[in-house]
């Protein structure tokens, strides 16, 4: 319907917005191999020696080792909560329950600065002094959320005559949970940990006001641009840190495309049936 | 049917505490609905509904100037002083205007590219552009902040290639024309995705019935594809308001001395003045700001898209 013009018009809207969307990257992964400590374009030449200064340095190595166990903490708490909400949420109604799934959404619907600033004032209100945990504690507020919308999503997606034929087969709760929702669920649940562990360790908005005087490795770029120091390094920080969240975020996509083990197996059933 | 199994696992001999347990949730799903919706809501309401609160709260408490302790006792000082010094005032603005001017700069983009993906690129075409918008979001948000201020300096790559074709140089790096340009850019992938839902939802028939009634395509997109989009772009708002709103990263990296927002206000009342009460109340006013947008929003109809 649309004219031949309007179609061109779009296409080459469509090429303008994915070039600004990528050439700010593409660019700061060719200044990760600057040969030169100015930060000027064109760079003079290329270096890979700025990945070696970083992953000696003393300071990135403490900071990435905070960022690592503060997302794998976050994380844990993340699933078991996440998934909970997800499993209690899925074929209820209850009161107050559009109020709860609320809830989960605010840490991440809200502005970054409400989030930390909460968490701040709590800690200062009960006297905690902030440490790993505080960050943790953070950062598994807005993580949860990302477990619960994947579980829930399959949930959803999950008949619910699984469970009916699995009782019929004489299974217990337990059996079931062990031969069919959780077959049906982990791909999901894997995902979901996978996108909250990138979500935390690239977190800084909420970071800040539950890190104090520690620094993850986001906070410890931050503080490296402000000052204007070590900025080959940041450069070379910067493009392993895209890399090294963009293998997890690529796993998660291709396990929650998949439909899930019961989905497929039960669609083998159904065409078994029907020949 | 869940009573059916029930006696055949109760005559089972390996019965455990376990079993017994899932036995009496498999009879009684609301109890075990109830049982696993317990520990996230019990965490939620002991930390971040209590940090809301405790927010709340510290907004009216001051600091001793020469003790620097907190002192706890209830005074509308700080809201008085954001209100009577006319440079917060100022800042709140700020912070308002560059969040309108984001979203609707995000929606005169997102619009006709996400229009461009549900009407002409092909279905394989279309997965591919979408991965390529959906994935820098995962790409560390402070490194694409970053990106921008090596672009925009003096001798960045946007000066050398204004000179490359001959054009004047642009002195944007530290201005609030950079933060505009930095929020649109990081936040842009939150509107494509609801704009994109939204049209995508919108039959094909309706678009002929509209030219069928002799409508030319200006009339079809400004009274059937617009309005139906809304509820989208309200969506895709959310977003992009609320996260210009609370943040201190642009601000801090590509903004000059006269782009102070809300965010780094906040941030260096925590950080360098240690004065959580006034950052405490300040934090307030994005939360009133938040609580009076969703509620427009709301009405919009963008509840149903996010």
């Amino acid at each position: 319907m649309e004219t031949r013009a309007t179609r061109l018009g779009l296409s080459l809207w469509a090429l303008l917005v994915i070039a600004f969307l990528w050439i700010p990257l593409l660019i700061m992964a060719v200044y990760a191999f600057n040969s030169s400590n100015v930060q000027s374009w064109p760079i003079p030449g290329f270096t890979t020696r700025w990945f070696a200064v970083a992953w000696h340095d003393e300071e990135v190595r403490a900071a990435l080792g905070l960022s690592l166990r503060a997302g794998s903490a976050a994380t844990a708490i993340a699933l078991v909560l996440g998934s909970l909400a997800a499993f209690g949420l899925n074929r209820f109604r209850f009161f107050g329950q559009s109020a709860f799934s609320f809830l989960l959404v605010l840490p991440i619907a809200l502005p970054g600065i409400i989030t930390g600033m909460a968490l701040n004032s709590f800690f200062v209100f009960w006297g905690i002094d902030l440490s790993l945990w505080t960050i943790v504690v953070g950062h598994a507020t807005f993580c949860v959320v990302i477990v619960y919308n994947n579980v829930l999503a399959r949930l959803r997606r999950t008949s619910g005559s699984f469970f009916e034929a699995s009782a019929d087969l004489g299974a217990d709760g337990w059996q079931t949970f062990r031969y069919v929702t959780f077959p049906a669920v982990r791909t999901a649940i894997v995902a979901g940990a996978l996108l909250a562990f990138a979500l935390s360790f690239d977190e800084i908005v909420v970071t800040f006001f539950t890190a104090g005087s520690q620094n993850t490795l986001p906070l410890l770029i931050f503080g490296f641009i402000r000052q204007g120091q070590q900025l080959p390094v940041v450069n070379a920080i910067a493009l392993a840190v895209i890399l090294v969240t963009a293998i997890p975020v690529y796993v998660a996509q291709r396990l929650t495309s998949d439909i899930g083990a019961v989905a497929r197996s039960g669609a083998a059933a159904e065409q078994s049936t029907q020949a | 049917m869940a009573s059916d199994a029930a006696p055949l696992t109760e005559g089972s001999p390996r019965r455990g505490a376990l079993r017994s347990l899932s036995s009496l949730a498999w009879r009684h799903p609301r109890l075990k609905a109830l049982g696993e919706i317990s520990p996230p809501v019990a965490a939620f309401l002991l930390v971040y509904v209590a940090a809301l609160v405790a927010l709340f709260v510290s907004a009216f408490w001051s600091v001793d100037p020469f003790t620097s302790e907190i002192v706890r006792s209830w005074s509308l000082d700080n809201f008085r002083t954001l209100w009577d010094d006319p440079t917060y005032r100022t800042i709140a603005l700020r912070t308002i205007g560059i969040a309108s001017a984001v979203t609707v700069t995000c929606v005169l983009l997102a619009f006709p590219y996400a229009y461009f993906l549900v009407r002409v690129a092909t279905p394989r075409l279309r997965v591919a552009l979408l991965v390529l918008t959906l994935l820098p979001l995962w790409v560390s948000y402070l490194v694409r902040v970053y990106s921008w201020r090596l672009i925009l300096n003096e001798d960045g790559a946007l000066n050398w290639s204004l000179a490359k074709l001959a054009l004047p140089q642009l002195h944007i790096a530290f201005t609030n024309w950079a933060m505009w340009l930095v929020y649109t850019y990081i936040w842009f992938p939150f509107m494509v995705l609801p704009v994109y839902a939204a049209l995508e939802k919108i039959p094909y028939s309706l678009m002929e019935a509209s030219a069928d009634l002799g409508a030319r395509g200006g009339t079809t997109l400004r009274r059937v594809i617009l309005p139906l989009a809304v509820p989208g772009i309200a969506a895709g708002s959310i977003f992009t308001f609320s996260l210009t709103l609370g943040d201190y990263i642009a601000p801090t990296l590509v903004g000059g001395p006269s782009s102070q927002l809300i965010g780094n206000v906040v941030f260096a009342n925590v950080g360098v003045a240690n004065n959580v009460p006034f950052a405490a109340a300040f934090a307030m006013v994005p939360l009133g700001i938040m609580a009076l947008y969703l509620a427009l929003m709301k009405r919009l109809g963008a509840f149903d898209n996010l």
